[in-house]
C-alpha cells in the first residue's frame, strides 16, 4: 500500500471529524446562549450580572425567585429533556435503520400519554404520580412492541408497523378518557399531553437530569455497536456485534430517557423524531449521530418553548410549537420514503 | 499473513422453525485456497456460511475455528479471524466509501479508542487493494453496482481476517463485473494467502476460480474437491436435477458445464 493512500483516507477522516467538531461545537454554543437568553429574558428583564449571582446561589431581590424558582428550572428541563428525546429518536432511528422508527411514532410516548391521562383523570393524581404511571406506561409498551414484533429476531419494519398500530389503540384509548372528563382534568390533561414546560420545578427536573446523566454514556458506549448495525443484522455480526444484546440494552436506554422526560415535560411533539435527521442534514452521514441529535433535541425544545411564550400574542406550549416544524417534515419523510425507500 | 488457520464443520445440523436444512454435515475448508459452495437453490449454501461465521448457532453439531467451537468464541475475536460478506449489506443514506470502508475496523477497536494509524493503513490497502482509492470521497448511494460490491469488500478486506466468507458476491452484477470481482479475490488469494470461501451461483465460474468445490444437495453434502474431480454430469444430476455435458474449458483447461434441457440433445463432442 501507498503512503499517500494512508495520507489520503486519514485526511479525508480528518476533515469529517472536523465538520463534526464544527457542529457539536456551534450547537453547544447555540445552547449556551440560548439558555442565557432565556434566564434574563421574560416579562421583566434582568441583566446577566443578576442572573449569574442567581445562577452561582447569592439572594438578589425579585430575580432570586423569577430566574431561581421559574426560569432557571424552566432552561434546565428544556435542555434534559430535549436532549432526552434526540437521544432516544436517533437510538430508535439508527438500531432500526429507518427515520420512522421514533419513539414518539411507534407508539412508545402514545403509551405513556394514555397512562398519565388515565392517572390525571380517572385517578386523580397529579405530578409524582403521573410521572411514575407515564414511566411505567412507557416501558410496558415499548416491550409489548418489542414483543409482538419478534419473530426470530426482531426486523425494523415489523417493529415500526405493530408500533404505529399501537399507537393508534393507545391514542383512542385517551381520546376516550378525556371524552369522560370533568372540565378541570380536562384541561390539566390537555396540557400534559401537548408537552408543556409550564409546570417545570426543580421536583419535575431533577430525575430528567438524573436520567440522562446514567443512560446517556450508556447509550454513547454502545454507539459504535450502532454505527455497525446501520449496516445491518449480519453485517454487524460479521463485525463481532452482539446484536441482539446491543438492541436490547439500546431499547432500554433510550425508552428509560423518552419516558423520563414524557414523564416531566409531556411528550412534546417530533423533538425525538426531528433531532436525528436534522443532526444528520448538518454533520453529514459518517460517524455516530447521538451526540449532534442530543445537542439538536435540546436546541429545538428550548428554542421552541422561548417562541411559544413570547413570540405569539397568547403564549402557546412547547409541543404547539414543534409540532408546527414536524408534522410538515413527517408527511415529507413519508412521500419520500415511499419513493426511495430510505434510510436517516 | 498466515494461512495456517482451519475450518473445519462437524456433524454440522442447521435448521430454521421445525425444519432441517443442513444435515450432519462434516467438511474441511482447505487453508490458502479459495473454496466455492455449490447447489441449488434453498440446498443450505447461505446457511452453511452464515453458521460457519457464526450467524447462525447449530442444532447439533459444531464448526471449528482453529480448533475452538466458533459460537462459544468471543465474537469480536472470531472477527479479527474470520471476515463475513452477507449478500444484501446495507450502506446507510449518505455514507462515503472510506467512511463505510472504515466500519470493518470494528472488531479491532475498543469501546471509546481513538482512530489509530493502523486503522487508516488497514482502510488504505483495501481500498488499493480493491480499486477504490479515487471513490473514497464519494458516497456509495452513487456508485454503481460493481463499484459497490467492491466497495463492500474492500470493507470486509479493512477487517483484516486471514480468512474470508462471501455469500454470493457476483448476485445481481452483470456478467464483467462478476469476473471482475472474482479476479480480485482471486489475486488477494494469491498475493496474501486469504482462505477464500465463497456461496456461488454460477457452476463454470466457480469451478473456473476455485481451487476446492463444495456441492451441496438437500443439506447434504455431495461432493468435494478439486472442479476436475466435482464437477461431472453425475453431480450436476443429482444436485441441479438437470441432463449436462461437461467440457474442457479452452481458456483455463477447468471443466465446463454445458445443460442440456428437453428440446436438444447432446452430442458427442469433437
Amino acid at each position: 500500500m501507498s503512503i499517500s493512500t494512508v495520507e489520503t483516507v486519514a485526511r479525508g477522516r480528518v476533515r469529517r471529524a472536523r465538520r463534526r467538531h464544527l457542529v457539536i461545537g456551534a450547537l453547544a454554543a447555540l445552547i449556551v446562549a440560548g439558555f442565557a437568553v432565556t434566564l434574563m429574558v421574560g416579562q421583566t428583564f434582568y441583566p446577566p450580572g443578576d442572573v449569574a449571582r442567581v445562577v452561582l446561589g447569592q439572594d438578589v431581590p425579585g430575580a432570586s425567585f423569577t430566574v431561581g424558582r421559574l426560569r432557571l428550572p424552566r432552561a434546565v428541563l428544556a435542555i434534559t429533556a430535549g436532549m432526552c428525546f434526540g437521544l432516544a429518536g436517533v437510538t430508535f432511528q439508527t438500531m432500526l435503520r429507518n427515520p420512522l422508527a421514533s419513539p414518539d411514532i411507534i407508539g412508545i410516548s402514545a403509551g405513556a400519554s394514555a397512562a398519565a391521562t388515565f392517572a390525571i383523570v380517572v385517578l386523580s393524581l397529579d405530578g409524582a404520580g403521573v410521572s411514575v404511571f407515564a414511566i411505567a406506561a412507557g416501558l410496558g409498551v415499548a416491550l409489548v412492541i418489542y414483543a409482538l414484533s419478534y419473530k426470530g429476531g426482531v426486523s425494523g419494519t415489523r417493529l415500526i408497523l405493530i408500533g404505529i398500530g399501537v399507537a393508534a389503540m393507545l391514542d383512542s384509548i385517551t381520546s376516550y378518557i378525556l371524552d369522560r372528563a370533568a372540565t378541570w382534568d380536562f384541561q390539566e390533561a390537555m396540557r400534559w399531553l401537548t408537552g408543556s414546560l409550564n409546570g417545570a420545578s426543580w421536583n419535575a427536573t431533577l430525575p430528567v437530569v438524573v436520567a440522562l446523566a446514567v443512560l446517556a454514556p450508556m447509550l454513547l458506549g454502545l454507539s459504535g455497536n450502532l454505527s455497525a448495525l446501520q449496516l445491518g443484522d449480519d453485517t454487524a455480526s460479521a463485525l463481532g456485534v452482539r446484536v441482539d444484546r446491543t438492541r436490547l440494552l439500546a431499547v432500554v436506554g433510550a425508552v428509560g430517557l423518552i419516558a423520563f422526560a414524557t414523564a416531566a415535560a409531556g411528550p412534546i411533539a417530533f423533538v425525538a423524531f426531528l433531532s436525528g435527521p436534522i443532526a444528520a442534514r448538518l454533520v453529514g452521514s459518517d460517524g455516530s449521530l447521538l451526540v449532534p441529535s442530543a445537542l439538536v433535541g435540546a436546541l429545538l425544545v428550548l428554542v421552541a418553548d422561548f417562541c411559544g411564550q413570547f413570540l405569539f400574542g397568547t403564549r402557546f406550549p412547547v409541543g404547539v410549537v414543534t409540532g408546527v416544524l414536524g408534522a410538515p417534515y413527517l408527511v415529507y419523510l413519508i412521500i419520500r420514503s415511499n419513493r426511495v425507500g430510505g434510510s436517516l | 499473513m498466515t494461512t495456517d488457520h482451519s475450518l473445519l464443520v462437524e456433524e454440522l445440523t442447521l435448521g430454521y422453525k421445525d425444519r432441517d436444512v443442513i444435515d450432519s454435515l462434516d467438511l474441511a475448508v482447505p487453508p490458502g485456497r479459495i473454496t466455492a459452495i455449490v447447489g441449488a437453490n434453498a440446498c443450505g449454501k447461505s446457511t452453511l456460511l452464515r453458521s460457519m461465521s457464526r450467524l447462525l448457532a447449530p442444532r447439533a453439531g459444531r464448526v471449528l475455528l482453529d480448533g475452538e467451537e466458533v459460537h462459544r468464541m468471543q465474537p469480536k475475536a472470531v472477527a479479527r479471524t474470520l471476515g463475513l460478506l452477507p449478500q444484501s449489506p446495507v450502506a446507510p443514506e449518505g455514507i462515503t466509501v472510506s467512511d463505510l470502508v472504515g466500519r470493518g475496523r470494528h472488531p479491532h477497536q475498543r469501546m471509546l479508542a481513538r482512530w489509530s494509524r493502523q486503522d487508516d493503513e488497514a482502510v488504505a490497502e483495501a481500498l488499493e487493494a480493491t480499486q477504490t482509492v479515487e471513490l473514497a470521497d464519494r458516497p456509495v448511494d452513487e456508485l454503481s453496482g460493481g463499484q459497490r460490491q467492491r466497495v463492500w469488500i474492500a470493507m470486509a478486506l479493512a477487517q483484516r481476517t486471514d480468512l474470508l466468507l462471501l455469500d454470493e458476491p457476483t448476485t445481481f452484477l452483470d456478467v464483467s463485473h462478476q469476473v471482475e470481482v472474482l479476479d480480485l479475490l482471486t489475486d488477494l488469494n494469491a498475493s496474501r494467502g486469504t482462505t477464500i470461501v465463497l456461496v456461488l451461483h454460477d457452476l463454470n465460474l466457480a469451478a473456473r476460480y476455485a481451487d476446492h468445490l463444495i456441492a451441496l444437495a438437500d443439506g447434504r453434502l455431495h461432493a468435494a474437491g478439486p472442479p476436475e474431480r466435482v464437477l461431472t454430469p453425475e453431480t450436476v444430476r443429482s444436485v441441479f436435477g438437470m441432463e449436462s455435458q461437461i467440457i474442457t474449458d479452452p481458456t483455463s483447461g477447468k471443466p465446463l458445464m454445458l445443460p442440456i434441457g428437453r428440446h436438444h440433445r447432446a452430442v458427442p463432442a469433437g
